[in-house]
């Protein structure tokens, strides 16, 4: 930000910002119960007294959340303390069972590290554990709880492990922010610790937003935006948040303290409560727990099992497969798409890694965002795409063929030579045939053979193309384009 | 009354049957629960269920356990599945849990016989079991007098004769100041040596169940049934603890122990009790134990730490009564106008007064000021303890400073009433066990409690030491 040069004043901001990221622990159960971590079930049919919270129960801590913790804080550069201790966050809400969280304060598991965006260090305070809510819902009134008739809740996700990730004030715009998310998620996934699903809320993002004059080496007030649930979604609110608070800023105003909720619909942030002073939250050690102190074969465990991590395997993958950096990136930052493609890769007969690799960041992603189904579920396996790419490497299908084909293998369980076989798709190459075809095409269409060889530099090649067309929908587009293209060129410019 | 000891030996030997036992002690109960009101519900049709199991097993020659056929009372706070569960309070009203405490799933695996959920101070919160919403407990030595609390019903019910055993919490002497008043035996153990899974929290970090009994041989034996690791509570200790009841006649020869003290010259303690202590002290010193006095500066702290580390994690275990999910609700226009109503109705005024006391001392302003405060002196009631303990195998002190009190007789005078527990909660902060024996009687023929206390795990040393002073004033 420097000049606005619709209005000529001077902006000159830095935005500063920090990101609260709170991810769902792919566990097989919750954190303290022995009850089923699972997303999607009929409400309340996974819980127990301890989720519950009911009188008596007590909590267990889940051995396989802490293991998770863990291989983050390996993966991220952060320090394990020799122990940690639980605390109890007091505030009532119809969705905590106990109207407490059980959560981590002053001693979290893991502080100070850090993680690396291009070329730039974000620093990461604190990642900690903590117990999921349960979920209301609100009949009636829109949906809003003042206005509702009644309201349900549903306590399956009562006690989900969440680890709660608290970066520094080290982001410094909308586009950094998205990035360090993005590699977040690259690299929980990689270590298996989440499936940071936006849309099921096993990723949620808050971001502290604030502004001040450029080389100022004090914060600003910070606003607290909730509710983007997609990495477009975070980029637009921060956009805007930064934008907001720079017009306040302007117009000689304070920008006030408090929580802002982003409204996609409208792309704007609104107020959620101006807190009269802070909320006292009465943290005090968790007395059913004790400390937790990671034993050093815990630790050694998870040292030796660390997966390739997301950077390395971008740097791997762009080096063997000649690809392109951001092909690399898009392909690692996409959950389960670099695995797909890896797989692929292996079980290739003919073409080639970066084949395989445009498919992917093509017609594949393209399919999964849209589908929002992830490349695990998908009915063409890895072992089909590389039977693709290698009917396109022996020029049994044309690439435009192979995108059919592709799309069908995509939605329903089959393979593309039994598609080929099925649509009689198999490409034409017989040179006799095709040229039959042609001198045909060009026998019936001797007005557009006059004009091409009227014709020189672009226009010449349209009606190249025109001809092209005329021949491939004679061949049912089964012909193959490079051999028409020179059959046609042959007979017209001997 | 006959002890759990011989009637368990004679079930187990046939030589009776637990249906007549049961049907006894109901019989019991009947001619005595109008006037002490020391039960919230005698479950008497599921006692005789069990019971006549309990005779199947022993036709059938299958041993039942070490407590077949005893009949036992536990307090209204220990969940059974199915089995209404109100700590005596309005906002647990109807609420049945689905779950059993696993105490009350150790003494049901042993053979015992629950009987009755006895009465409490609401939430375990008092000293004299008046603050229960369903009226208070009488003392069988006198009907015009408290019995203690909190746990006032199972000490009432065992004095009584209800039942040989019963099951207690203390907090912070919710078991042997009532024991005292009601002249038998409670036993506070080690925190960690009994699960309190299925136990409706109070202060987690203080509260422990543990035995009543009319002696010293009937507490060992329910202890060790009750206690020992349970994965279900993490503040469980995993590692195997000694056995008392075998060690519980082994005498004290050798021993030595020390008279507390603070505890013991502090304002405010009947003379004839300070005078039961000193002759239980000589008592010792004849069966072979070395007696001297101790100081543990930092006790008489203990009662101010207590009440602002209690009520704190009071505060935040009885925030879940909300009108929510179970219980009492009293409807409102908003949640936060039901929540309210629901808790201003469900209440009685110590819990209220608690929760208060315990919400300010943990808010932020205050914190270190009160919360932060309270466990510094923690801290230092564990390092003089200690300290104590490098000395004396165990320590003596009165269990109550005065003899039970007249009903009605303190209720107007809360910090009155908090002084009931000066003796006893030093060990509840610290963690270590604690029981209070019968030792003679004071003004009117009430009876006194003689409080012994040992290092944390120290249960067999105190046993011991309890076994002579209850065998010297037989």
């Amino acid at each position: 930000m420097s000049t606005d040069t619709t209005t000529g004043v001077v902006t000159d901001y830095e935005p500063v910002m920090g990101l609260e990221v709170h991810v769902e622990l792919a566990t097989a159960t919750k954190m303290f119960c022995g009850c089923a971590n699972e997303f999607g079930a009929e409400p309340n049919t996974h819980v127990c007294p301890v989720c519950l919270g009911l009188p008596g129960s007590l909590p267990v801590l889940n051995a396989q959340a802490v293991e998770l913790v863990l291989r983050f804080a390996e993966a991220v550069h952060l320090r394990v303390p020799a122990h940690s201790i639980f605390a109890r966050k007091n505030y009532f809400y119809p969705d905590m069972p106990k109207d407490y969280q059980i959560s981590q304060y002053a001693e979290p598991i893991t502080i100070d590290g850090w993680i690396e965006i291009d070329g730039a260090r974000i620093g990461i305070e604190r990642a900690h554990l903590e117990e999921d809510t349960g979920k209301t819902i609100h009949v009636g009134g829109g949906g809003r709880i003042h206005e509702a008739n009644y309201s349900l809740v549903d306590y399956n996700r009562a006690g989900v492990p969440l680890m709660e990730i608290v970066s520094r004030p080290d982001i410094r715009s909308a586009e950094q922010a998205r990035a360090y998310v993005s590699e977040l998620r690259a690299v929980l996934q990689a270590i298996g610790a989440s499936d940071v699903k936006f849309e099921e809320g096993s990723m949620r993002v808050d971001a502290n937003v604030s502004v001040r004059p450029r080389g100022s080496s004090e914060l600003g007030v910070k606003v607290e935006v909730k509710n983007m649930n997609s990495l477009r979604s975070l980029g637009r609110a921060i956009d805007h948040e930064v934008e907001r608070q720079i017009a306040v800023l302007g117009t000689g105003e304070r920008v006030v303290q408090e929580t802002r909720h982003w409204d996609e619909a409208d792309g704007r942030t609104h107020s959620m409560r101006t807190k009269e002073g802070s909320s006292d939250y009465r943290y005090f050690p968790e007395p059913d727990l004790v400390p937790v102190a990671p034993t050093d074969e815990m630790r050694e465990r998870v040292r030796s099992s660390m997966p390739e991590l997301p950077a390395a395997r971008r740097a791997r993958l762009a080096t063997a497969w000649g690809i392109t950096e951001l092909d690399a990136r898009i392909l690692v930052a996409t959950p389960g798409l670099a695995d797909y493609a890896e797989a692929a890769e292996v079980a290739l007969h003919a073409g080639t890694a970066k084949d395989v690799v445009n498919w992917c960041v093509g017609d594949v992603l393209a399919y999964l965002n849209e589908t929002g189904l992830s490349p695990e579920v998908l009915p063409l396996a890895p072992d089909g795409l590389a039977e693709l790419v290698g009917l396109v490497a022996d020029a049994t299908l044309s690439r435009n063929q192979a995108k059919d084909v592709l799309g069908e293998c995509l939605r329903e369980p089959k393979r593309p030579k039994q598609v080929v076989a099925e649509r009689g798709l198999a490409q034409v190459s017989d040179v006799g045939e095709l040229r039959a075809v042609v001198d045909t095409v060009l026998a019936e269409n001797p007005a557009l053979v006059d004009e091409y060889r009227a014709a020189d530099g672009p226009e010449r090649d349209k009606k190249l193309n025109a001809l092209m067309g005329l021949a491939m929908r004679a061949t049912r587009g089964q012909g193959n384009p490079q051999l028409l293209k020179r059959l046609i060129q042959e007979r017209l410019d001997p | 009354m006959t002890r759990a000891l011989e009637l368990a030996g004679a079930v187990r030997a046939g030589d009776r049957l637990a249906v007549d036992i049961v049907e006894e002690h109901l019989a019991v109960v009947a001619a005595q629960e109008p006037e002490l009101h020391a039960c919230n519900l005698v479950t008497g049709d599921s006692a005789r269920a069990a019971a006549a199991a309990i005779d199947g097993a022993i036709a059938r020659g299958d041993d039942p356990g070490p407590l077949a056929g005893v009949p036992i009372v536990l307090k209204d706070n220990l969940c059974t599945r199915g089995v209404p569960t109100t700590c005596s309070s309005r906002i647990l009203e109807g609420w049945c849990p689905p779950y059993t405490a696993t105490v009350v799933e150790r003494v049901l695996g042993a053979g015992a016989i629950p009987i009755a959920k006895t009465n409490l101070d609401e939430f375990a919160m008092g000293s004299s079991t008046e603050n229960s919403a369903f009226g208070p407990t009488r003392n069988p030595h006198d009907l015009s007098r408290v019995p203690g609390g909190s746990s006032g019903g199972s000490a009432a019910a065992v004095a009584a004769g209800y039942a040989p055993l019963g099951l207690g919490s203390d907090t912070g002497g919710s078991i042997r100041q009532p024991a005292a008043l009601c002249g038998v035996v409670g036993v506070k153990p080690t925190y960690g040596s009994v699960s309190r899974y299925g136990l409706v929290a109070f202060a987690s970090s203080l509260d422990q169940i543990g035995p009543f009994a009319t002696t010293v041989a009937d507490a060992a034996l329910l202890l060790d049934v009750i206690a020992g690791h349970d994965p279900a509570d993490s503040t469980s200790i995993p590692d195997a603890r000694e056995a008392v009841l075998p060690v519980v006649e082994h005498g004290v020869e050798g021993l030595s122990v020390g008279i507390v003290e603070e505890l013991t010259d502090a304002e405010g303690i009947q003379p004839e009790i300070v005078a039961a202590v000193e002759q239980a002290a000589l008592a010792l010193e004849k069966a072979g134990a070395t007696v001297d006095r101790v100081s543990v500066p930092s006790a008489v702290f203990g009662l101010s730490a207590y009440y602002l580390i209690a009520p704190a994690e009071a505060s935040s275990n009885l925030a879940r009564y909300d009108g929510v999910r179970y219980g009492l609700r009293v409807d409102g226009d908003d949640v936060a106008t039901m929540n309210a109503r629901t808790r201003d109705a469900g209440f009685g005024t110590e819990v209220k007064r608690r929760i208060m006391l315990g919400t300010y001392a943990l808010s932020a302003g205050y914190y270190d000021a009160y919360y932060g405060q309270a466990q510094r002196v923690r801290t230092l009631i564990i390092r003089d303890f200690a300290r104590a303990y490098e000395h004396f195998d165990v320590l003596l002190s009165p269990t109550s400073p005065t003899v039970a009190f007249e009903i009605g007789a303190k209720t107007a005078d809360p910090l009155a009433m908090y002084l009931s527990d000066i003796c006893t909660i030093p060990t509840n902060l610290a963690g270590h066990p604690g029981m209070s024996v019968p030792y003679g009687s004071g003004v009117g023929g009430l009876p006194i409690g003689v409080q012994v206390l040992a290092p944390a795990l120290g249960e067999p040393v105190m046993f011991r030491t309890a076994r002579v002073l209850e065998a010297s004033v037989a």
